[in-house]
Parts: C-alpha cells; sequence; structure tokens
C-alpha cells in the first residue's frame, strides 16, 4: 500500500500549454506540488503567474488550445491527467471540488439553490429526492446560512455576494471531498465577511480532513490562512516552504520583493519596496530565470533555469542562484 | 515631510475642503411595472423607497494632509468622495473649499474650485476613453481649461506623464496598449495636468497586482511632496491606508463611526466596528490568525437598522443602541467616535 502513505494530492512537473497564434504560451511548465488531509496550501502569484491554470490542470478542465503536455496529478494514487473523461466527471464534484472568484459564475442564475444542489448530490449518489434535500439542508447550515430550510428554495440573485459564495462552498462540500481547490474566493467580498469565510473554512478542513489549496494574490490572507505556500512567477514555483519559513525568511528574490510590496505598519508613511518593471508576457520570457530582468541580485548565471533547491531546510525550497541571505525580511 | 508636521500645521487654518450635515438620498425615479399596474387598479402600493447613502456626514481635510475613507460596499464612502469631487449634488447639507461655501461662490469661483478638485477611479479600464490617445487624454483638459498654451502643450504633457512614471515616447498609443499599472498611472496624469490642489483617490490601487499596487502607492506619495497635494484617499483596504493616510474616517452603512490619526485608529480602535475591522483585517504574519469575530451581514441600505446601524451585528449592543442614534463624541483632539459605550463610560 505506497498509495496511503502518498499525500492526497501529488502534482510532479505539471506542463499546461496553450498553442495559440501568437506562439506556445507556457502558462504553467513545470509545477510540483503536494497537499496532505487536513492540510491548507496557499498558492500566491500575480495576475499571469499560471495559479489559476495550475488549479484548472488538476481537475483537468483545459479546453482548446490549451493541453496539458507532461507531468502527472494523483489524487490518492489515482493518476488524473491519463484519466477517461467518464472517470474524470466522477471525480469532479465528488473526490475533488473547485470554489471560484464570482459565485455568480458557478451558480444557475435561474434554478432555485434547491434544484442545484440536489442535482449535484443525485449525480453522484443514489439517494431518493428527499434525503437529497435534507443533505442540502445541513450542508447550508453548516457554511453559516441562516434558516437553510427556507433558502433552499430562493435563487442565485436572492441571496448578497457573501452568502453565494458560502452556497457555493456548501455545493463544494456536499460529497465531503477529498481535495478543494478554491480560487480567489473571497477576493470579491467585504473585509468582515472575508473573514467569516475563511474561519469557517479553517474549521471545516480541520473537522472534515479535507485538504485544500487556496489560490490567491494576496500573501496577508496566505499568511492567516495557510499551512504552507507556494509562490508562482510565470508558470513555475519559485519559492516554497512553511508560512513562518517563507514569511520570516524569504530567499527568493521575487518572495521577498513580494512581502517588502505588502503596506504594513511597520514601514508607515515610507516608501515601499517596489519590485521594478511588471509581470513578463508568456509570449517573450527571457531565458533561464524569467525574474532574471525584474531582479536586483540577478548575474550572467541566470540566464540558465535554476532548480528548485533545498534554501536551507528540506521543506524550504527557492527556485534561485542568488538567494537572499537569511533573516532578509524587514 | 514628517506625517505630523502637515496636521499640525493645518489645525490653526480653514481645511481645504469642509463638508457638513451631507445628506445623499437617491430615489427610484421611474416607477416600475408593477407600480404602473398597481396605480391603475387602484391598489395602494408602499411609497418609494431612497436609498440613504448618506446620512449627516460631517468632514474637514486640511492641506497637505493624506485623509483615508475606510468602509465596506454600500456604505458611503464613494458617493462622499464623488459629492466632494463635485460629481454629485448632496440632497443637503454644505460643502466648502477653503471656507467658501460652494453655493455661493460666482460661477467663475465655482469652475477653478472644482478643476482645483479632481477624482482618480479604481478601474483603469473604464475610465480612460479607448479612443483617444495619451497625448489627448492628458492634454486635453489643460488645454480647454486655459491652463497651458496650445504651442507649449507638447512639453507640458511630457512633463506630466515623467512625473507620473511613463516614457513619454508612448503619447502616441492608445490606452489598450498598456498594462493595467501603465494606465493607472495615465488616469493620474490626466488628474494632475489640471494642476489641482485636491485629489480624490476612489480605490484607485484595488484593482492593480501586489508588486504594482506598491509602485502606484509610492507614486502617490512621491506627488504629494512634489506637488503639495492633499488627498482624500477612499479604500476599503485598511493595510493600504494605515501606510498612506495621515488621519483615517471610518464609515459604515452612511456614517461616519469613527475617526482618528492613523496610529491612534490603529493602535487603540475606539468603535466596535473599527475593532471588528482591524481584527479581521488580513496582516502578513507567520502565524495562523483567528478570523470571524464579527457575526452577521451588512445591512441592505435600503432598510438601515434603527438607531446605531451597527448594533445588530456588535458584540457590545444594549437596548440604547437599538433605539437611539449615537452622536459622533470627540474624544480628545482628533479623535471622535459613535458609539454610546464611550458616552456612557465617559459619564
Amino acid at each position: 500500500m505506497t498509495e496511503a502513505k502518498e499525500p492526497t494530492l501529488v502534482v510532479e512537473g505539471l506542463k499546461t500549454h496553450f498553442f495559440t497564434e501568437a506562439g506556445v504560451v507556457k502558462s504553467v511548465d513545470g509545477v510540483d506540488l503536494s497537499v496532505d488531509r487536513g492540510e491548507i496550501l496557499g498558492l500566491v502569484g500575480e495576475s499571469g503567474s499560471g495559479k489559476s491554470v495550475t488549479g484548472f490542470s488538476i481537475l483537468g478542465l483545459i479546453d482548446q488550445p490549451g493541453r496539458i503536455v507532461g507531468g502527472s496529478v494523483r489524487l490518492n494514487g489515482e493518476e488524473l491527467t491519463t484519466a477517461s473523461p467518464k472517470r474524470l466527471r466522477s471525480l469532479r464534484g465528488d473526490r475533488i471540488a473547485m470554489i471560484f472568484q464570482d459565485p455568480m459564475m458557478t451558480l444557475n442564475p435561474v434554478l432555485k439553490i434547491e434544484t442545484q444542489m440536489v442535482e449535484t448530490i443525485l449525480a453522484h449518489r443514489k439517494v431518493s429526492h428527499a434525503e437529497a434535500r435534507a443533505t442540502a439542508r445541513d450542508a447550508l447550515g453548516r457554511v453559516g446560512i441562516p434558516s437553510p430550510e427556507e433558502r433552499l428554495d430562493s435563487y442565485p440573485h436572492q441571496f448578497s455576494g457573501g452568502m453565494r459564495q458560502r452556497v457555493a462552498i456548501a455545493i463544494a462540500l456536499l460529497h465531503g471531498p477529498d481535495l478543494i481547490i478554491a480560487d480567489e474566493p473571497t477576493t470579491a467580498l467585504d473585509v468582515t465577511i472575508q473573514a467569516q469565510i475563511l474561519s469557517e473554512v479553517q474549521a471545516l478542513c480541520r473537522e472534515t480532513g479535507t485538504a485544500l489549496i487556496w489560490i490567491t494574490h494576496d500573501l496577508a490572507i496566505i499568511s492567516g490562512l495557510a499551512d504552507r505556500v507556494a509562490v508562482m512567477y510565470a508558470g513555475r514555483i519559485v519559492e516554497t516552504g512553511s508560512i513562518a519559513e517563507v514569511v520570516a525568511n524569504p530567499r527568493h528574490p521575487y518572495t521577498h520583493g513580494l512581502i517588502g510590496s505588502v503596506p504594513s505598519r511597520n514601514r508607515r508613511g515610507t516608501r515601499l519596496t517596489q519590485i521594478p518593471g511588471m509581470t513578463p508576457s508568456f509570449l517573450a520570457l527571457p531565458p533561464g530565470c524569467a525574474f532574471a530582468p525584474r531582479c536586483p541580485r540577478a548575474t550572467e548565471q541566470c540566464t540558465a533555469m535554476p532548480e528548485l533547491a533545498p534554501c536551507p531546510s528540506a521543506s524550504h525550497l527557492a527556485r534561485c542562484f542568488h538567494p537572499m541571505p537569511e533573516g532578509a525580511a524587514s | 515631510m514628517t506625517a505630523q508636521a502637515p496636521a499640525a500645521a493645518a489645525a490653526k487654518t480653514t481645511p481645504v475642503i469642509s463638508v457638513r450635515g451631507i445628506d445623499m438620498v437617491f430615489l427610484k425615479k421611474q416607477p416600475g411595472v408593477v407600480d404602473k399596474t398597481a396605480k391603475r387598479l387602484g391598489i395602494a402600493r408602499p411609497e418609494p423607497v431612497g436609498v440613504h447613502a448618506l446620512d449627516g456626514v460631517d468632514l474637514d481635510v486640511f492641506k497637505g494632509e493624506v485623509v483615508g475613507l475606510v468602509g465596506e460596499s454600500g456604505c458611503g464612502k464613494s458617493t462622499l468622495g464623488r459629492v466632494i469631487a463635485g460629481i454629485l449634488a448632496p440632497t443637503a447639507g454644505t460643502l466648502r473649499f477653503h471656507g467658501r461655501e460652494f453655493d455661493e461662490m460666482s460661477p467663475q469661483e465655482r469652475y477653478r474650485a472644482k478643476v482645483a478638485v479632481q477624482m482618480i477611479f479604481q478601474d483603469p479600464f473604464a475610465s480612460l476613453n479607448p479612443r483617444k490617445r495619451v497625448a489627448e487624454i492628458i492634454g486635453e483638459a489643460p488645454l480647454v481649461h486655459g491652463l497651458v498654451p496650445r504651442n507649449e502643450l507638447s512639453g507640458y504633457v511630457d512633463e506630466i506623464m515623467l512625473k507620473c512614471g511613463i516614457d513619454p515616447a508612448y503619447k502616441q498609443r492608445f490606452p489598450h496598449q498598456f498594462s493595467g499599472g501603465q494606465r493607472q498611472r495615465i488616469g493620474i496624469a490626466r488628474a494632475l495636468a489640471v494642476k489641482p490642489q485636491f485629489l480624490v483617490c476612489d480605490e484607485s490601487v484595488a484593482a492593480l497586482d501586489v508588486s504594482i499596487q506598491a509602485q502606484v502607492i509610492n507614486l502617490f506619495m512621491d506627488l504629494r511632496r512634489d506637488f503639495d497635494l492633499t488627498y482624500l484617499f477612499i479604500s476599503h483596504d485598511l493595510g493600504v491606508v494605515e501606510h498612506i493616510a495621515d488621519r483615517v474616517v471610518i464609515m459604515y452603512l452612511g456614517r461616519v463611526v469613527e475617526t482618528a490619526p492613523t496610529a491612534e485608529l490603529f493602535a487603540n480602535p475606539r468603535h466596535p466596528y473599527t475593532q471588528a475591522l482591524l481584527a479581521n483585517m488580513p496582516r502578513i504574519s507567520t502565524e495562523k490568525q483567528t478570523f470571524g469575530q464579527i457575526k452577521g451581514e451588512i445591512p441592505s441600505p435600503l432598510h438601515p437598522p434603527a438607531g446605531c446601524h451597527f448594533h445588530p451585528r456588535c458584540p457590545f449592543a444594549f437596548d440604547r443602541c437599538a433605539a437611539e442614534r449615537p452622536r459622533l463624541i470627540t474624544k480628545s483632539a482628533g479623535i471622535s467616535a459613535a458609539c454610546h459605550l464611550l458616552e456612557e463610560s465617559s459619564r
């Protein structure tokens, strides 16, 4: 039983490329990830870093002109990149679920919440409609929706943004999935509502042992929520480790710059550390390390691609020839 | 320039912008199909309800100051920004510019005051005309207002672009050829081109990536120094406001609930809502944060709760909170909050 020892999700060397008329866009170019039971992994990156495409690739939701061209995605030891569409369909919503940024995208505006939830249950379980309705009601109650019985008969537009996101989370939780991929689910929400959702997600993962990948651009959320973090830049993971390791001691100059550019009370009124330039286009990536043109520490060596190397412990990895000295975070 | 110096010096002078008792009610203009049918059939319908977006708001902004205006969606912060920028006329209340009431100004004075207050918007994709070249977007207003003669315009636009960190070589390009951060710089350049004294920044960095956001925040701080600007910085992001503002104003459902100098507000929040916001603000840390101490939803501004708008969600609410609207009480110079608890404790 070697599979039993493997973490819930293991992604190795995942490559998702988009074959466009302008050229090959290597949105995900060799990503390694793993998440275990009850663990929260934060996947952080700016727009166009490939973080969402990584999430979609895990679920096999890549459309033309995109294609997974290499690597492996294993859920509980089962390979997903070569799985049949039928098998993938039975896994999605059952073993893996996804929560999106805009809950209006996942909820059908012309169907009652009940219809949508019962449909999801009946797609995977042979139960009566009444049993399915009861399950749906319990799921709504679990994510903190008041009077769930009545709310089942509401339409999505009758909910506020925060409540809609709760419904989306309730649907994701219906079958007690092994893995949830959440793509910027609280970006559109207000601070107090975001905090409620974060608190519930934290509790649910702890209780049910669901593994969670939280995709976001906001390092502050990740540092308060996740156990581990992986920082993406131009389709590759540039640094990964526990929150304590990466936040207290960022080794990749990009991570260091990102943390420096978050306004925080320590640097009130002073200039923020800014990363010069902007995220490169995938069609014109520099050779070697994609961050080199914006990096203050880059040398000629950086025209080659550095490996993700232990830096310093085996759990803290950085993809850099010239990592920041220890304790560089201010 | 230190943060305290202008605020202290300004305390004796007249504020650049001063609003008193501003009310803003948005009414449903057109009766809907149901209303029309009901009227024809002679069925009584409830009176059309209005959204009370601003409810008796007072605010002073002094020269050289950066005032951060914070609140969640529907709290009226953008509406207040628009009223101050002269885009919306308030339902009631007065707006003063350098101590002069807008309504009492001569048309020419009012025109000059309006040019002196400029606004920078949230979405750099929606706020620039896609059919105009950058040089035209930035150069149009100073030309129209007669600030720069036509033969000097090109050099003037170059200068403004340089100040805002855009290469003047790109002045013949269209907005779609720029990234989000660069477009926001174009929006800033457009506002600066008319030599304003006061900038209303409405969520101006919210749509930008973290590293680009840092660049734009730095630009705002440089421009403040170089052009001696005063800002009203509207944001939902407490981290950004904490960084850039000298004074913070917290709003909830159309009312100001607390105002204090930034350091004081973050160290010693007085209103329970401010306390909740600060506790739930994600911060970079190496430890896990406990979220979600505040329950409930933001009520609809169409039917705000009676008394203190925050009482249904407030952990400290008592009988009086549901019945009576708390006044904004000044605790000490520059620090005030609207909460019955503070009144009780000071008795």
